[in-house]
């Protein structure tokens, strides 16, 4: 018998009043050095927030933070106005879905990473549901396609359908198109333009590519040494 | 040839460690034209290997003569230096020294206790502490590998654990495609000893309880007995060991600790 829940896949995140995501002065010290200091920001729910700057100024230190995946020696990051060391680290994972700059595939086919995410707390994913993430990312028809025979534009989009399979709150891309060539780039980024715009999904980019943080994003953080130098609306702190 | 110089049974010994040492030396040299530098750490090895044989000798001769129970005292001691030894081999890896007695302990003190117990081990001295040294050694060899294998693939699979780990997965799931496999590399050599046992090598013991008198058939068949418990304990402490050292790779908070360059 099986007894696995059926996983349900959210398209568009239910509206909250106030933030969905606050941070207050999170900050990370490594062996005397400065990762992250002082940042404090809040995310509305349905923007998408850019952050920019400099490499090694913080912006994935930043987003790791968020995602819980270092801890905070300063600070703290509230996710619907709860402290988010009162979350179970795995529901927080969820809730604040990761994509990283490399897609990290597990081996196996489309499908089965589609259904990583459920399965870790006993869900099952329909196969409406994966044919429905796969249509969001433009991967109609993937399911069965082992992921050792994609591209990487399609391997990166396959990591993003299977960070949505988790039904995030907020999703975190962390470079998602820099290791990926023109063509590419513009695929994932017409994904990620479909899946925040069309349904609303929260999101918070990292990206030094100040282009395409003007194209996909409406506010925009600038990161220097760790700290927040400019916040404000895209165009701001881009053309400040 | 040696022995048309040397009467006296311990210059005799002595002459034997030397030209074996050298043999060890040229190896080095070898190596050393390749770029692989073992130089120190084999010298140093040799020097603490022939030293600590022959303390355990001399200590042996002592406890030869003392009850029983001092065997067990001599194999704790034995436990502890091997954790200490097989720890080195997990470097920058959590509490690797605590997690490698107690996999040593639980694997190899285990079955020497029910074999002992069964009868299956004789519970003399001169009995018990050779036969209890060589499980220890050998599961202390599979706990350096499977710690060293883990250690390895943990570092090369940092993005495809912290994926799992963003995805929701649990911690000891994220890390678990690795334990199965630190756990398979280090029980190698104990399955490829019982598979050429007599085709490849006749073990030392085997020759000693023949050269002692024992007959040939009961010599063979406990020689397979030592190596089918030295398997048993060698297998038992990885996989203590990497079931121990797979929580203490991670944080509270989930987070994977053991990264490169920290």
């Amino acid at each position: 018998m099986n007894d696995q829940k059926i996983a349900e896949i959210r398209v568009t995140p239910p509206p909250i009043s106030g933030p969905i995501l606050r941070t207050e002065h999170l900050g990370r010290v490594v062996n005397d050095k400065i990762l992250v200091e002082d940042a404090t920001f809040e995310l509305q729910s349905g923007e998408v927030l850019a952050i920019v700057g400099p490499s090694g100024s913080g912006k994935s230190s930043l987003l790791r933070l968020l995602n819980r995946l270092d801890e905070p020696t300063s600070g703290t990051v509230y996710l619907e106005a709860i402290d988010y060391r009162q979350i179970a680290p795995r529901d927080l994972r969820r809730k604040l879905g990761l994509v990283n700059q490399r897609p990290y595939l597990f081996a196996g086919t489309v499908e089965e990473n589609l259904r990583f995410g459920p399965a870790q707390r006993g869900e099952s994913l329909p196969q409406d549901a994966i044919n429905q993430l796969l249509a969001r990312v433009g991967l109609k028809g993937y399911a069965s396609r082992n992921v050792a025979n994609l591209s990487g534009g399609e391997a990166q989009r396959v990591s993003v359908a299977r960070t949505l399979a988790n039904s995030p709150l907020v999703l975190l891309l962390d470079e998602p198109t820099s290791a990926l060539d023109e063509t590419s780039k513009r695929e994932v980024e017409s994904a990620v333009q479909n899946i925040v715009r069309d349904h609303g999904l929260t999101c918070v980019l990292v990206t030094h590519d100040t282009a395409q943080a003007s194209r996909l994003a409406e506010r925009a953080l600038l990161l220097e040494a760790g700290r927040i130098v400019r916040a404000g609306r895209i165009e701001e702190v881009l053309h400040a | 040839m040696l022995k048309l110089f040397f009467s006296n049974q311990l210059y005799l010994g002595l002459a034997q460690s030397v030209i074996a040492a050298l043999a060890a030396t040229i190896v080095v040299l070898l190596a050393r034209k390749r770029d692989i530098h073992l130089g120190s750490e084999t010298l140093i090895a040799m020097l603490r290997g022939i030293i600590q044989i022959v303390a355990v000798g001399s200590i042996l001769l002592l406890l030869l003569r003392g009850p029983r129970w001092t065997g067990a005292f001599l194999l704790a001691g034995m436990i502890v230096a091997a954790g200490a030894t097989s720890a080195r081999r997990a470097k920058g890896m959590p509490h690797a020294f605590r997690v490698s007695a107690w996999s040593i302990a639980c694997g190899a003190g285990s079955v020497i206790a029910l074999m002992a117990w069964l009868g299956v081990i004789d519970t003399a001295i001169t009995s018990m502490v050779p036969v209890g040294s060589m499980l220890i050694a050998n599961a202390m060899n599979t706990n350096g590998l499977a710690l060293n294998r883990f250690r390895a693939d943990v570092l090369a699979h940092v993005g495809e654990i912290e994926t799992a780990l963003a995805l929701g997965a649990d911690a000891r799931n994220s890390v678990s495609p690795y334990v199965q496999a630190s756990f398979e590399a280090s029980l190698i050599p104990a399955i490829d000893s019982l598979r050429s046992l007599g085709i490849v090598w006749i073990p030392g013991l085997m020759a000693g309880m023949l050269l002692s008198g024992a007959r040939p058939v009961y010599a063979a068949i406990y020689q397979f007995v030592v190596l089918a418990m030295i398997f048993a304990a060698s297998g038992l402490t990885s996989l203590v060991s990497t079931l121990l050292i797979r929580d203490r790779i991670f944080t509270a908070a989930q987070q994977l600790s053991l990264q490169p360059g920290r």
